[in-house]
C-alpha cells in the first residue's frame, strides 16, 4: 500500500491504515485517506464496501482498532460524536433531520441560543447570526422561514449552516443528492464550491460518478472494505473509476440487446386523473424497454400507480394483454400479468421487518396455496429459485430483508414481482441509490426480461439509463405526455427538452 | 415446527414457560390452586378474555386495535335480557345478538377503513357509544331468569373434571383462529400489512377489506363472549363486562404481540391470557390486596412491552453480521420441506 507523503501542509483530517472489524467481519482493513484544506474529496466505492464504516469512524462513532485518526497532523481519539464534532468535523446525511415547526434559525441553533437578560432568548441575534452564515454561503435563505416546505436542498443547506455555526472545518456529506434534483443539485454545488473556496475540507459520498467528476478534486475508493486508490480526479475517466470500484471491466453499462417488438401488451389510453395528469395515451410492446423520462413531478410515477391499481383515474382505460383493467384494483391488474417495482423501495417494495422469503413470497399468496392454506414448501423453493436468479447476497433466506444492503433489496424487489412471471414489469427508478455493479445487473436482467418478450415501462431520472435502455423515450411534462422519441433520435438534449416544456 | 414460530419463538417461549412455571409453582405451594373448583374458576373467569383475545390478536398483528370489544359484549348482554323480557325464543335472540356484535364491528371497521380515522381513537368513541347504548336499552335492571339448560352449559364442567364446558368450543375457536393467522394467505397478509401497509398494498393486498373483515369478525366474537357472560354468571346487565378490552390488549401485549403490528404468534397471546388469568387467581388466593395486584399486573405489562423488543433486537443484530460476511449463494438450492 503507497503511503500519503510527508512534505506539505498536514492534511486536516486523516485516517492512517485504519482497521475495524465488527464481530468477524473486518469492514476497514487499512484504510488510509487524508482531507485537506480547500479540496473536495471523494469517497467511492460499492455498497458494501465499507463507506459508512469510515465515515463514522471520522465522525467518532467508531473507534479504529487498529491505525490512527489524525487532526492537524495529530493523533486523536473521538469518544464520540461530540468529540469529532468540537474538532470542527460535520456530516450532513442524504435525509436532513429538521424540526419541521420550528424557523432556519431556530433550527440551526437549536439549545444554544443568543441569550439576553433573564435566560430569555435573543431572537434577533439568532436571526442575525443565522443570515451572516447564509450570507456566507451565498443563499439567500430567510432565516424566519418555517423548515416545512423547504425542499431537501435548502434543508441540507440549513444542515450545512449548522455545520459552520459549529466552526465545522471539515464537512462529510454522505449521498446528499441521492434524493436531489437536477436544479437542486447545482444549488447544493453552488455552496460546496463556496465552501471550498472558504478554505473547507469535504468529503462527498455519491452513486453518480458524474457528480463526483464535476464537484471533486481527488478520489479515494474502497472495495470490500480495502483501500485500492488514493488519487487526483484530473485524467481519470468514469470507466477507470468503475474499474477501480468494482475491480473489473464493466463489460457494458447498457447491455441492451436488439429486440423485434411484438403485439401490444400494455395499452393506456386518455388516462386522466384530475389535478395530477391528464389524456395520457400509450403502448409497449413484447419485447419493447420503453423508457418514462421527465423533471420530478411532472407526474410519472403517478402514472404508474394509477395504471397498476394504487390510485384511482378518473377518466380512460387501461389494457394489459387485451384484458381491461379494473380501476383501482392492483389484485386485478396483478391477475392480467402487470407488476409495479415502485419507487419507494423501503415503504412501497418491502416490507422491511419481513423475511426474504416471505416478502418473496407476498406476490405468490395466491398461487403458493394448497388446500386453502399456504404452501411453505412452494413459497420457500419459489422464494430461493428467485433469490438465487438474481444473485441475492443473503446469509439466511428467513433474515429480514432489513439486514441486506440497498441493492440486494432492489434484487428482492425484482424478484418478488419476476415471481409473477409478468406480462407487463413497471420499473421506477429501479437502480435509485445502488451501486454500480448491481445497477449494471438490474440492466442486464432487463434487457433479457424484453428479449424473453416481456413488455418493459422504465421510469428513470437517470438519462443515461434511459438513453441506454430504452428503444422508446416518453417524455412527460406536467402531468401531459409531450414528447414520444424513438431511440435513434433520443439525445440528452431533446428529452431534455421535451421535459421542460421547450419541445417544438 | 411451522416457521412462524420458531423465529419469534424467544418471547412466546418465555410466556409460555412462565405460565408452566407459575402452574407448577401454584399446585405446589398455593393452597386451594389445585382443587377442581378453584381451577374451573380460573378457567371460567378467564374465558371471556381469551374469546376475545383471538380476534384480537389478528386485529393488532395488522397494526389495528379494537377498545369497544366490552362495550359490544355489554350491549349483546343487555339486548339479549331486553329481548327476553320481551319474551322472544332464545334460540332466536342468540343469533341476533350476534349479528349486531357483527354491525358493532363493522360500524367501527368502515369509520376505521373509509374515513381512515385511527382505529384507537374510533373504538374509544364506540366504546362509550355502545354502553351508552345498552344502557338505554336495558336501564338499570339484571336479567337472570335464562333458561336452565342454556345457564347449565355456560356454568357447567365437563363430566366430574374440572374443565369448563364451555372450554372445548372456545378450543375449536382457538384452532380456527390460529389456522387463519398462521397457515393461510388472509393470515400471512395480516402480518405484512401490520409490518408495512404500503408495501402490503403494491403486493396486490386488500388491505381495506382485510381490516373490515377482521373488526366484523371481532365484534362477532365480543358479543359471543357477552352471550356466553350473561349465561355464565346469570345475569344480563348493561354494565357486563365492564373494563374487559384493557384486560384483553393487556394479555395480548404480555404474549408478545407487537402494538405497531406485523409480529407476534396466537399461541403467545393465549398464554398471555392465561398467565395472567392465573397470576390474578393466585394473588387472590394468597390474599394480596387488589391494589397490589394491579401493581404487579402494571409491571408486568411494561417488561411485556420490554421483553419482545429486546429479544428480537438481539436476533436482528445476529441476523445483521451473518449478512456482512455471507458470499453469494451459487449453487442451486435445495428447496427444504
Amino acid at each position: 500500500m503507497t503511503h500519503p507523503s510527508d512534505t506539505g501542509p498536514a492534511p486536516v483530517l486523516a485516517l492512517r491504515d485504519v482497521v475495524k472489524s465488527f464481530g468477524a467481519v473486518r469492514a476497514l482493513r487499512g484504510v488510509s485517506l487524508e482531507l485537506f484544506a480547500g479540496e473536495v474529496h471523494a469517497l467511492a466505492g460499492e455498497n458494501g464496501a465499507g463507506k459508512s464504516t469510515l465515515i463514522k469512524t471520522l465522525a467518532g462513532v467508531h473507534r479504529p482498532d487498529a491505525g490512527h485518526v489524525l487532526l492537524d497532523g495529530e493523533p486523536v481519539q473521538f469518544h464520540g460524536p461530540g468529540d469529532a464534532r468540537d474538532a470542527g468535523i460535520a456530516v450532513i446525511y442524504q435525509e436532513p433531520t429538521l424540526f419541521p415547526d420550528l424557523s432556519i434559525a431556530e433550527n440551526i441553533f437549536m439549545g444554544r441560543q443568543p441569550r439576553r437578560a433573564l435566560g430569555r432568548i435573543d431572537h434577533k441575534a439568532t436571526r442575525d447570526a443565522t443570515a451572516a452564515l447564509m450570507k456566507r454561503l451565498g443563499v439567500g435563505l430567510d432565516p424566519d422561514r418555517p423548515a416545512r416546505g423547504l425542499s431537501i436542498a435548502d434543508q441540507q443547506i440549513v444542515e450545512i449552516a449548522k455545520a459552520l455555526s459549529f466552526d465545522a472545518r471539515v464537512l462529510i456529506m454522505d449521498e446528499p443528492t441521492a434524493a436531489l434534483t437536477g436544479s437542486e443539485v447545482a444549488r447544493l454545488f453552488g455552496v460546496v464550491r463556496t465552501l471550498r473556496e472558504q478554505g473547507a475540507a469535504v468529503l462527498f459520498i455519491s452513486h453518480r460518478l458524474e457528480e463526483i467528476f464535476e464537484i471533486c478534486q481527488k478520489v479515494t475508493t474502497l472495495r470490500d472494505g480495502a483501500w485500492i486508490a488514493g488519487e487526483p480526479l484530473a485524467g481519470m475517466t468514469e470507466d477507470d473509476l468503475v474499474r477501480r470500484m468494482v475491480g473489473r471491466d464493466l463489460d457494458e453499462l447498457y447491455p441492451k440487446q436488439e429486440v423485434a417488438p411484438g403485439e401490444v401488451a400494455l395499452s393506456v389510453r386518455r388516462l386522466t386523473r384530475e389535478g395530477v395528469f391528464t389524456d395520457v395515451s400509450f403502448e409497449v410492446r413484447r419485447g419493447e424497454i420503453v423508457g418514462l423520462a421527465g423533471l420530478v413531478g411532472a407526474g410519472r410515477t403517478e402514472v404508474a400507480r394509477a395504471v397498476f391499481g394504487i390510485d384511482r383515474w378518473d377518466a380512460g382505460e387501461v389494457e394489459v394483454d387485451g384484458r381491461k383493467l379494473t380501476n383501482g384494483a392492483p389484485s386485478t391488474a396483478m391477475a392480467a400479468g402487470l407488476a409495479l417495482v415502485p419507487e419507494d423501495r423501503r415503504a412501497q417494495g418491502l416490507v422491511m421487518d419481513m423475511s426474504i422469503e416471505r416478502n418473496i413470497g407476498l406476490t405468490g399468496l395466491r398461487t403458493t396455496v394448497k388446500a386453502g392454506l399456504v404452501d411453505r414448501g412452494a413459497e420457500r423453493s419459489r422464494s430461493l429459485d428467485w433469490a438465487v436468479r438474481l444473485q441475492v447476497k443473503y446469509a439466511r433466506i428467513a433474515d429480514a430483508v432489513s439486514t441486506l444492503s440497498g441493492g440486494n433489496q432492489q434484487k428482492v424487489v425484482l424478484a418478488k414481482w419476476l415471481a409473477t412471471d409478468p406480462k407487463v414489469l413497471i420499473v421506477d427508478e429501479p437502480t435509485r441509490g445502488i451501486d454500480v455493479g448491481t445497477k449494471a445487473e438490474v440492466h442486464r436482467l432487463l434487457s433479457r426480461l424484453a428479449a424473453d418478450g416481456v413488455a418493459v415501462l422504465m421510469i428513470s431520472s437517470d438519462l443515461p439509463e434511459i438513453l441506454g435502455m430504452a428503444d422508446r423515450v416518453l417524455v412527460m411534462h406536467e402531468g401531459r405526455l409531450t414528447a414520444e422519441i424513438p431511440r435513434s433520435d433520443a439525445t440528452e438534449e431533446t428529452v431534455m427538452a421535451a421535459a421542460t416544456g421547450r419541445a417544438a | 415446527m411451522p416457521e412462524s414460530l420458531t423465529r419469534a419463538v424467544r418471547w412466546d417461549t418465555v410466556v409460555g414457560a412462565l405460565l408452566i412455571v407459575l402452574l407448577l409453582l401454584s399446585f405446589s405451594f398455593v393452597d386451594g390452586f389445585g382443587n377442581a373448583l378453584n381451577l374451573s374458576f380460573l378457567i371460567g373467569n378467564t374465558l371471556p378474555i381469551a374469546l376475545i383475545a383471538l380476534p384480537m390478536t389478528l386485529l393488532v398483528v395488522s397494526g389495528e386495535i379494537d377498545l369497544s370489544v366490552a362495550s359490544t359484549a355489554g350491549l349483546s348482554g343487555a339486548v339479549m335480557g331486553k329481548l327476553w323480557n320481551e319474551g322472544m325464543a332464545i334460540e332466536t335472540i342468540i343469533p341476533l345478538c350476534l349479528l349486531l356484535g357483527v354491525v358493532c364491528g363493522l360500524v367501527n371497521g368502515l369509520l376505521v377503513t373509509r374515513l381512515g380515522l385511527p382505529s384507537l381513537a374510533v373504538t374509544i368513541g364506540t366504546l362509550a357509544a355502545y354502553r351508552g347504548i345498552a344502557q338505554i336499552v336495558l336501564g338499570s335492571d339484571a336479567v337472570t331468569d335464562f333458561p336452565t339448560q342454556y345457564l347449565d352449559f355456560a356454568a357447567g364442567r365437563v363430566g366430574d373434571s374440572f374443565l369448563p364446558q364451555a372450554f372445548l368450543p372456545f378450543l375449536a375457536l382457538l384452532a380456527v383462529a390460529a389456522v387463519v393467522l398462521h397457515a393461510t394467505p388472509f393470515g400471512r397478509s395480516l402480518f405484512a400489512i401490520g409490518a408495512g401497509e404500503e408495501a402490503a398494498r403494491f403486493a396486490g393486498i386488500r388491505v381495506k377489506r382485510a381490516k373490515l373483515l377482521l373488526f366484523g369478525a371481532t365484534g362477532f366474537m365480543a358479543s359471543l363472549t357477552g352471550v356466553f357472560w350473561a349465561l355464565h354468571y346469570a345475569s344480563a346487565r348493561y354494565d357486563n363486562a365492564t373494563g374487559l378490552e384493557l384486560s384483553v390488549v393487556a394479555a395480548v401485549l404480555l404474549g408478545g404481540i407487537d402494538f405497531d403490528g406485523g409480529k407476534g404468534t396466537l399461541g403467545g397471546a393465549i398464554a398471555g391470557v392465561f398467565l395472567l388469568g392465573a397470576l390474578q387467581n393466585v394473588m387472590s388466593l394468597l390474599n394480596v390486596s387488589a391494589q397490589s395486584q394491579i401493581v404487579v399486573t402494571g409491571v408486568l405489562l411494561v417488561v411485556s412491552v420490554l421483553g419482545p423488543r429486546v429479544a428480537r433486537q438481539i436476533s436482528v443484530a445476529r441476523a445483521g453480521r451473518r449478512a456482512a460476511s455471507a458470499p453469494v449463494p451459487k449453487a442451486p438450492p435445495t428447496p427444504a420441506a
